[in-house]
């Protein structure tokens, strides 16, 4: 009985172990890895591409609001915008565009702008609540005007993360939903070094890694290779993150 | 060994199953029921471990719509060590694969098992209460049977007993659904296209609790059942499993 015990314990103790060997495989890891590919593919089939991320009361927001990843990009080129109140900033939109453009924090503001309160869902498994203003991205695509071909937008920041350029990508389901703003404020206040000055994504039905801060450029392209190590972002590059942050 | 009746008495006026001598091989478990139980059984095992890993990136739990680290938690779980985590030590990344994968696994295994139990009648014939089950004097001989290490009724082997119907409704209808609801309601994706799924659950955070701790409880579930596959016989009842022939006790 002793020896039948082991092997059923043995074995789930078995089946942790063997986890770790079945994920360096290359075959077992893409079968593994193919879960964000369905994963994706069920959200897209069974949520409406515009439906909304859940909006919520002022009364319902964080008390703080915390503040993660890179919370200065502490560079001497930072450091200047912050000194200036990011009076010479622009956020570049290129790629492939027809009119490529280069905006002012000003300019971002003259825009019709859409004021959100939506919950910010960290990869970790924390939430916090806050009010977001900004201009859609998708009105701010519309006056570059993408051209054929291109699939993704790709978001450049200021900061390094552990020594590499924070990057982020999505697609043009989510960028042209009526969630993804430029945010600029953070509960009616103009947003703080900690939480992505001057300009972060919001893109409401993803996590939270996905929220590109201290925004420099965007740019349409019409394929993720040969941006960083070809994933479509930081956290996807190096540390494995899906790409869909939907789930 | 103890022979005597399960629940003395409790079964006046029900005929015994003539087939069923001790020591008889009966088929006990249909093909679908044993392709589903080692299906599931993997996914839970991997769903169990690589959940540990990913609560270890943050490891408070709280109610409602918010919770990080400045508002008040109602659980500070501890740090769940490597060997029993998927993977070993901290990759939160590769938690979350493990974890999403094997989450369609549990969620369109448990889909299938179910409209099968339901077409096939497999539940109703298997698994449901019947009145004299539940009565004081019944569910006290039961106890006491279990006690004993009794868990058949000789008079009717193949049936199930009230204790392992009730914990395999308790874990098929509300442990597993209510694991994979919860689940579900941690995706920003899914809180879009279905926003009652939080309203239901009364926000994102508590979703997460409740996911904690039906994981916990299907975790408890997965242990005893062991315990009693190795009190019951490992032998016979794997070999249950596996083929579906099952040998009635002695």
């Amino acid at each position: 009985m002793i020896a039948r015990r082991t092997i059923l314990t043995g074995g789930a103790g078995l089946l942790l172990a063997g986890c770790d060997r079945i994920v360096q495989i290359p075959a077992a890891r893409r079968i593994l890895f193919a879960g964000e590919e369905m994963q994706r593919g069920l959200h897209r089939a069974l949520v409406d591409r515009a439906a909304l991320a859940p909006e919520y009361t002022a009364a319902q927001r964080s008390p703080i609001f915390r503040a993660n990843g890179t919370r200065d990009p502490g560079t001497p080129e930072y450091g200047a915008m912050v000194a200036n109140r990011f009076a010479d900033w622009r956020l570049a939109v290129g790629g492939l565009v027809a009119n490529p453009l280069s905006l002012s924090l000003a300019d971002l503001r003259a825009l019709p702008n859409r004021r959100q309160i939506t919950r910010h869902d960290c990869v970790e498994g924390w939430s916090a609540i806050g009010q977001w203003t900004g201009p859609m991205l998708g009105n701010v695509l519309k006056a570059a005007g993408l051209r054929d071909g291109a699939r993704y937008l790709v978001f450049t920041c200021a900061d390094l993360y552990g020594g590499l350029p924070y990057y982020e990508s999505i697609d043009l389901v989510d960028a042209f939903h009526p969630q993804t703003i430029l945010a600029w404020a953070l509960n009616g206040h103009p947003l703080d070094v900690a939480h992505g000055a001057p300009v972060r994504l919001r893109v409401e039905r993803q996590l939270g890694y996905k929220h590109a801060k201290y925004l420099m450029r965007i740019d349409a392209v019409a394929s993720l290779a040969g941006i960083g190590k070809g994933k479509g972002g930081y956290w996807e590059d190096n540390v494995d993150y899906d790409w869909y942050a939907g789930i | 060994m103890d022979t005597r009746p399960v629940p003395a008495g409790t079964d006046a006026g029900a005929p015994p199953d003539p087939a069923v001598a001790p020591g008889t091989a009966i088929r006990r478990h249909g093909l679908a029921t044993r392709l589903w139980h080692w299906v599931n059984a993997v996914a839970v095992i991997v769903l169990l471990g690589s959940g540990l890993g990913i609560s270890n990136a943050h490891p408070r739990l709280y109610w409602g719509q918010y919770g990080a680290n400045f508002d008040t938690a109602w659980a500070q779980l501890p740090r769940f060590p490597a060997w029993i985590t998927i993977p070993a030590g901290y990759n939160l990344a590769i938690s979350r694969r493990w974890h999403l994968f094997f989450a369609l696994v549990l969620g369109f295994g448990l889909l299938g098992y179910m409209l099968w139990g339901m077409i096939g009648r497999h539940f109703r014939r298997d698994l449901s209460l019947r009145r004299r089950e539940l009565t004081p004097a019944h569910l006290w001989a039961d106890v006491r049977a279990h006690w004993d290490f009794r868990f058949h009724d000789p008079a009717r082997p193949r049936d199930y007993n009230v204790f392992q119907k009730l914990s395999y409704i308790g874990v098929l209808f509300v442990l597993l659904p209510l694991a994979i609801l919860t689940g579900i309601a941690l995706s920003p994706g899914i809180n879009a296209g279905w926003p009652w799924v939080l309203d239901l659950l009364g926000g994102r955070q508590s979703a997460r609790s409740i996911h904690f701790v039906a994981a916990v409880a299907i975790g408890v579930f997965t242990v005893v059942h062991l315990v009693l596959v190795i009190l019951a016989g490992v032998g016979n009842e794997l070999r249950s499993m596996v083929t579906g022939w099952w040998r009635v006790p002695q």
